[in-house]
């Protein structure tokens, strides 16, 4: 019994906990399904989106909700310009040669709010609430409350991609972008639209990030290996796929406490990398 | 100041080693490793650990942390190597991260944080100068040997296949070649160079602790072979003392700048060579010594020409 209530626990942390780890892991998945490009730099565009909420929140006083549109914009907005001027030139030599650049780019871009901020650890100035006791189970409401915002995040993604045109352009290019060339869409302007999209996101996944934990300029170096996991998992370009994906490494991170201890629980994310390309090798909501 | 140019010279060539290792997993064999820094640090704790411990020589710890980097090697050939260049890359990333969260917390083992300190160092009697001179010598000997092996291989039947299955894996199956077998041996091969790398690191600096997986070094890497010339064993070692001659050199640069945090002085630094990396690529994406490739004539229609050409041949 207790040791029944301790795993429900730890299922309900794990799937607020991958909530959160979603909204990167579908930047990271969008941008490969438009792109065919695994881009490192998505780590330090999280960063970037934490340090944006620090300086909207810490500096100016306003709401967590005014952070979230600021860091997706101003992480949208460096994304677009960084992969003009650093990545977008390297695309002739093939996707590997931009992902290896994505990491260069990633250790520029982190080192710019290294020398703006300092090492030093910030945190956010939010008000502390009591824990919600629902039956035996805690939950704290900012973790809930992220748990909001993650899910409006990805509702709104899916809205656009389902139901407006240039969501289904995105998709088109992602399916054939020779093809929608010839139909009249400019493969580029998608192209920049999704990495706008989905580095905005990463962003808006460092204001999570933010509002749970502490910030610091390798705040998206730290979570990077799970981010993968979850769009591996899920099957890279595959966005559905990337959102189960990083619920199941949440819980999975979380259960690992009961067998490991804490300190490896980023190996978790490993772990399932490994297991889903011998096992899932096309992600598991595969479909084809 | 001679103390100085030469502990640079002797990082040159630590990197040389772990360009060379690089070179014969990416460069000559095509699969991009960004586990690399796990067998470097494999190389280095294991060798540090046989001295510190079980009272090893030196020379027999290198030998052994080498070993050890190749096995690893080897073992990262079972689980990754059939996959596609990005997954590859995830992967071997996480590798690394795994590898340096064991440093981290197998506190029995590693000593987690605090490092292992006391590693003894190879030639302790000689003192100042005499030894960091006496240890780049054996430094610039390692590099040169473990040069002449790898271009031995390169130059070899063996070293053709590498590149054949490079280019085409599916051609070189089909030619008969057990490719597996090639990809395993090219990462144990530059597995133990990297750990060679490592054990020569620990025994220069007589300490080691998990600050050795930090990732700007894996960068320096990558920069130092794209920058050599990709698939080049001489192309890696002159990428290698050139990154480390341009990281030391944005040191003054970035002290130029007054009234600069030391935090803010190794954020410029990064930059420079983040940008430099960025810059490189987009223009010298060969490198500066770019990989000799064989051309062959395309054969002409004339009957003549074919003749002569068949009689050069």
């Amino acid at each position: 019994m207790e040791l029944g209530i301790e795993i429900a626990q730890l299922v309900m942390n794990g799937l607020m906990a991958g909530a959160i780890l979603a909204v990167p892991a579908i930047a990271f998945s969008l941008i490969f399904a438009v792109l065919q490009i695994s881009n490192f730099s998505v780590a330090a565009h999280v960063a970037l989106g934490a340090y944006t909420a620090y300086v909207v929140n810490a500096a100016f006083g306003m709401p967590a909700s005014v952070a979230v549109v600021a860091a997706f914009l101003v992480s949208g907005l460096v994304g677009v310009a960084s992969d003009h001027v650093a990545l977008r030139p390297l695309r002739s030599y093939g996707p590997l040669t931009v992902a290896i650049a994505s990491m260069a780019l990633n250790m520029v871009l982190e080192n710019i709010l290294r020398f703006g901020f300092g090492n030093d650890v910030q945190g956010l100035d939010l008000p502390v609430y009591r824990n919600w006791i629902i039956g035996p189970l805690h939950l704290a409401p900012q973790q809930f409350y992220n748990f909001l915002i993650a899910s409006g995040v990805m509702i709104a993604l899916f809205l656009l991609l389902a139901f407006t045109p240039i969501g289904k352009a995105m998709r088109a290019v992602a399916d054939n972008p020779k093809l929608t060339d010839i139909k009249g869409i400019n493969p580029e302007q998608i192209a920049r639209l999704a990495v706008f999209v989905g580095m905005g996101l990463a962003g808006v996944g460092g204001v999570l990030i933010a509002l749970d934990a502490a910030i610091e300029p390798t705040v998206g170096f730290r979570v990077i290996l799970s981010v993968f996991a979850a769009a591996v998992l899920g099957g890279l370009g595959n966005i559905p796929g990337a959102v189960a994906g990083a619920l199941i490494i949440g819980v999975a991170e979380e259960l690992s406490l009961l067998a490991m201890p804490v300190a490896y629980r980023s190996a978790i994310g490993f772990a399932a990398i490994i297991v889903a390309l011998l096992f899932f090798p096309r992600g598991i909501l595969n479909r084809r | 100041m001679l103390t100085y140019v030469l502990s640079v010279l002797t990082f040159g060539s630590i990197y040389a080693l772990l360009a060379i290792g690089l070179n014969l997993m990416w460069g000559m064999a095509g699969m991009v490793n960004l586990g690399i820094l796990g067998y470097y640090a494999i190389g280095g704790y294991a060798s540090a650990l046989l001295t510190v411990h079980l009272g090893f020589p030196v020379i027999a710890g290198m030998v052994v942390g080498t070993m050890v980097a190749a096995l690893l090697g080897a073992a990262t050939c079972v689980g990754l190597v059939k996959l596609r260049d990005d997954y590859l890359a995830i992967a071997t990333l996480g590798f690394a991260q795994v590898m340096a969260l064991i440093a981290q917390n197998e506190v029995w083992l590693t000593n987690g944080t605090d490092g292992i300190g006391q590693i003894p160092r190879l030639g302790e009697s000689l003192r100042g100068d005499a030894f960091n001179l006496a240890y780049l010598g054996l430094c610039f000997l390692v590099v040169i040997l473990v040069f002449a092996v790898a271009e031995i291989l390169r130059r070899s039947p063996f070293g053709r296949v590498l590149r054949a299955i490079r280019d085409d894996a599916m051609v070189a199956a089909t030619a008969g070649k057990h490719v597996f077998g090639f990809q395993m041996k090219a990462l144990a091969l530059g597995g133990g160079i990297m750990g060679l790398a490592g054990a020569v690191y620990v025994h220069y600096i007589g300490f080691i602790s998990p600050e050795i997986f930090q990732p700007q070094v894996l960068i320096y890497i990558f920069l130092a072979l794209i920058l050599g010339g990709r698939g080049n064993n001489a192309g890696a070692i002159a990428g290698a003392f050139l990154v480390v001659i341009v990281v030391e050199g944005t040191r003054f640069v970035a002290e130029l700048v007054p009234s600069l945090s030391a935090v803010q002085v190794g954020a410029i630094r990064q930059l420079i060579i983040g940008i430099g990396f960025i810059v490189v690529l987009q223009n010298w994406p060969r490198g500066m010594l770019p990989e000799p490739l064989r051309r062959y004539p395309a054969p002409s229609d004339d009957p003549a020409d074919q003749r002569k050409s068949m009689g050069k041949a």
